[in-house]
């Protein structure tokens, strides 16, 4: 069904650069040619050379082995991160559309509640509060992106609930679960694959800007918001090295929405994506 | 030297349209294969005199809207017009490129179309959009403008002509708002006006006004229109000459008289004579399986009460038709049979048990016996799933089948609807109207209810496709002995579908019983309106009709 030929050029950087970033993600330990925290050099800072393709770091470490490494701690905070707030954010955004009355809101005022704080601001004060590792991360980070998730889901779910078809379902006894997964997700999927794109790089941007202040990876495992950090002293020198990180979320933001967009396409497509 | 030629040629034979040899295309994208080109219009030529109303009719996908906006230069939804000559007012419009399409449509063509409610743009007053044509052609001031469309407004009998344009489209009803429609049309006074369906969406009642005021003011500005429509008892009235169109090739051209009275091709016939369908009137029972006693019932806290007191019943395997205009209630009445709005006051008896007021106090059983079908089959049906799905869902949830016990039951039921196994894998866009509705009755049927509920089934589809729909609905109940609660204000499918009948009124049964009983005088004011509003394929039934009423219809 899915012809290799039909998918346009855009998609297909999209879909090769992903894939590279997860298998650096993936195969991290065999790729890296050093150790995440291994000291190469007595030199921080190395200027890229045949032995340290990407020079090295403000402590002398190995910056591609360092960029391979961020990767897998980037992609997995930032993946399970953005599956919390859709799974969160969606089915209770469904829920609150099809219940109505006091559940949805109850829900919608929290959300509200949540949203009037800055994310920022709020996951600042949680984490410096919590203690400081990855399960309390990327629950707060999910938990604090899902209230836009579910704004989103919740709007557009009161707009399908009213449809003839889910009234249908309803006359014929359905229950919440058939007509919030098999009725409302599928025709609400295309916003919110949209979405999902857009919400991963947020993901990874404050993933970054919570290393950057000192609350996200601890080191010395590091992000690739953290190594900015590491290495933002070195700009003023003329040092690239902060650069290299900075140009690798750019990277993944780009090619992850341009699956994301391609996904869209086909997903509203009302005859199956054969058309 | 050619124009003058082609303006004295005009001159002479009075000629403002001229198509010659129309060839239309689109490009499709049909399922698994690659895209290809198809020919909606066949070269087709027709012509119309200044002054005078041709009427272009046939099915959908018979091309008469793409031929209509092709007198604007207009190709909708990706159409182009790939050959032939569109000449109006003795030039050839397809030749004038952008700048000249700009300068002709609004000024020398205007467009009323099919629903007026999503044609005018809900965040404007009715005056702005009225007179927006005229203005920005530069044709008058804008106080010439205002005061040409208050004369409209009051030519096409609008109440409060002076300030009905201060309005926002929302705050006037679907007539008036075709009217304002036809009115914007005729403020910049084009020489041709593009009547797409005006009056299609609209009830019978309300239908007669509008056509009355387009015909009156199509002879006072003398503007020459093309009027497209499914129905040719609607066209007879307002047209000098009709088109038959079908797939985009045309099938008779004549004098409207010719084509009613004495039509040349089968077609045409088969159009001329679609409404009659015998059906044999059945005696009430003894006991009804369905009994709606006083019931009344209210939206908004029980504030707009939209059912007064009442009170019908429906007997095992017979159809009771309820008949009334937009707001009479009668969806409502099935909203609160099935239990979507419980009502305030009385009980709904089915099968000698009092049902559950609200839909969630209902047992599955009695969901089961009591089905529905929409009056819009495409957003009945969740655009992602597959018929087979969505035949077979009823199956699997109330019988609990699975599997090929399942698939081989959904294929019956395709079979019983008159359409292939092919179309199991399908998705509802992948179908026409005709059969998305089909699948919506097989879905009701696969539950095997004892009643079915129809809520205006066939209003939204073409003649030929209705008829179709009508008989498969009178066989079904045949084979399967359910009843049906038919909806609808068409009194011509009431006629060939019901045992009896109820006629609503803002919220009450003003006239109840069997179907001869009913239809036969001496008629109360309400009944009488709606029987004399439904078209008559006869010349001048118009104006007999709105001489002859006794009530104006409420939508005015």
């Amino acid at each position: 069904m899915l012809d290799i030929r039909r998918i346009p050029i855009a998609a297909l950087i999209g879909i090769v650069l992903t894939t590279l970033f997860v298998l650096a993600a993936v195969f991290a330990p065999w790729i890296a040619p050093h150790g995440n925290a291994e000291i190469v050099s007595d030199v921080p800072w190395e200027p890229m050379s045949s032995v340290h393709w990407l020079g090295t770091d403000n402590l002398g470490r190995d910056l591609l082995s360092r960029m391979i490494y961020g990767a897998r701690i980037t992609l997995f905070i930032a993946v399970l991160a953005t599956a919390l707030s859709f799974s969160l954010g969606a089915i209770l955004g469904f829920s609150a559309a099809v219940f109505g009355g006091w559940f949805d809101t109850i829900l919608s005022r929290l959300v509200d509640l949540l949203m009037s704080i800055p994310t920022l601001i709020m996951g600042l004060v949680v984490l410096s509060v919590l203690p400081s590792n990855l399960v309390t991360l990327i629950l707060v980070m999910g938990i604090l992106d899902s209230t836009r998730v579910y704004r989103l889901s919740r709007a557009v779910a009161v707009d399908i609930n009213v449809m003839d078809y889910v009234e249908a379902a309803k006359l014929r006894g359905e229950g919440s679960g058939w007509i919030i997964f098999r009725e409302i997700l599928p025709n609400a999927l295309s916003p919110l694959v949209s979405e999902l794109g857009l919400r991963f790089i947020y993901a990874v941007l404050f993933l970054s800007t919570l290393s950057f202040l000192g609350l996200g990876v601890q080191p010395p495992d590091a992000d690739w918001g953290g190594m900015v950090k590491e290495n933002k002293d070195g700009i003023v020198f003329g040092i690239p090295a902060a650069l290299i990180p900075a140009a690798a979320i750019a990277a993944l933001a780009i090619s992850v929405n341009l699956v994301a967009d391609w996904v869209l396409n086909r997903t509203t497509s009302l005859k199956g994506g054969r058309g | 030297m050619a124009d003058n030629k082609a303006k004295s040629g005009q001159a002479k034979s009075g000629r403002l349209l001229d198509i010659r040899n129309l060839r239309i295309e689109a490009t499709v994208y049909p399922p698994g294969e690659p895209p290809r080109t198809i020919t909606l219009v066949h070269d087709v030529s027709l012509t119309l005199e200044k002054g005078k109303v041709l009427g272009l009719i046939g099915e959908s996908g018979a091309g008469k809207s793409t031929i209509g906006l092709s007198s604007m230069g207009y190709g909708r939804g990706g159409v182009r017009i790939t050959g032939g000559e569109v000449i109006l007012n003795g030039r050839d419009i397809l030749k004038g490129g952008k700048e000249g399409l700009r300068k002709l449509r609004g000024r020398e063509v205007c467009y009323v179309a099919q629903s007026a409610a999503a044609a005018f743009n809900p965040a404007h007053r009715l005056m702005d959009q009225v007179v927006e044509a005229t203005l920005l052609h530069g044709t008058a001031t804008r106080a010439e403008a205002e005061k040409r469309a208050v004369a409209l407004f009051k030519k096409l009998s609008l109440p409060n002509p002076e300030t009905i344009g201060e309005r926002f489209p929302h705050q006037v009803s679907g007539g008036q708002l075709q009217r304002v429609m036809t009115a914007m049309a005729l403020c910049s006074e084009p020489d041709l006006i593009v009547f797409d369906e005006p009056t299609t969406a609209l009830d019978v009642t309300t239908q007669i006004d509008v056509l009355a005021a387009i015909k009156d003011a199509i002879r006072d500005t003398h503007v020459a229109a093309l009027y497209i429509t499914h129905d040719l008892a609607v066209v007879a009235q307002v047209s000098d000459e009709i088109v038959v169109l079908r797939h985009g090739r045309l099938v008779e051209w004549g004098g409207t008289r010719q084509i009613i009275k004495e039509p040349r091709q089968e077609y045409t016939n088969a159009l001329v004579s679609v409404h009659e369908i015998e059906h044999q009137e059945q005696q009430p029972g003894t006991a009804p399986m369905l009994s709606v006693k006083n019931v009344t019932a209210a939206y908004g806290g029980g504030h707009v009460k939209v059912l007064k007191n009442v009170s019908v019943d429906i007997f095992p395997g017979q159809t009771l038709a309820v008949v009334g205009e937009s707001g009479s209630g009668k969806s409502t009445l099935a909203r609160a049979i099935t239990g979507l709005l419980p009502p305030e006051q009385g009980s709904v008896v089915f099968d000698g048990r009092t049902l559950g007021n609200r839909l969630a106090d209902r047992p599955k059983e009695d969901l089961r016996q009591l089905q529905m079908i929409y009056q819009m089959a495409d957003v009945a049906m969740n655009p992602r799933q597959t018929v087979g799905t969505i035949i077979g869902r009823p199956l699997e949830f109330y019988f609990g089948m699975r599997g090929r016990e399942r698939d081989k039951r959904v294929a019956e039921l395709l079979d019983e609807i008159e359409m292939g196994k092919g179309f199991i894998d399908r998705y509802p866009a992948e179908l026409s109207g005709g059969q998305k509705q089909r699948v919506c009755i097989a879905r009701s049927l696969a539950a095997k209810p004892k009643l079915i509920i129809c809520d205006e089934v066939t209003s939204a589809l073409d003649p030929l496709v209705a008829h179709g729909i009508l008989k498969l609905l009178l066989n079904l109940q045949q084979v399967e002995k359910v009843a049906y609660l038919f909806i609808t204000h068409d009194l011509a499918t009431v006629k060939s579908i019901a045992d009896s009948i109820a006629v609503m009124y803002r919220g009450e049964v003003v006239r109840y019983g069997s179907k001869s009983k009913v239809l036969t005088p001496p008629f109360d004011a309400y009944t009488d309106l709606l029987l004399s509003s439904v078209p008559e394929m006869e010349i001048g039934w118009l104006e007999k009709a709105i001489a002859g009423r006794r009530m104006e219809s409420a939508g005015n």
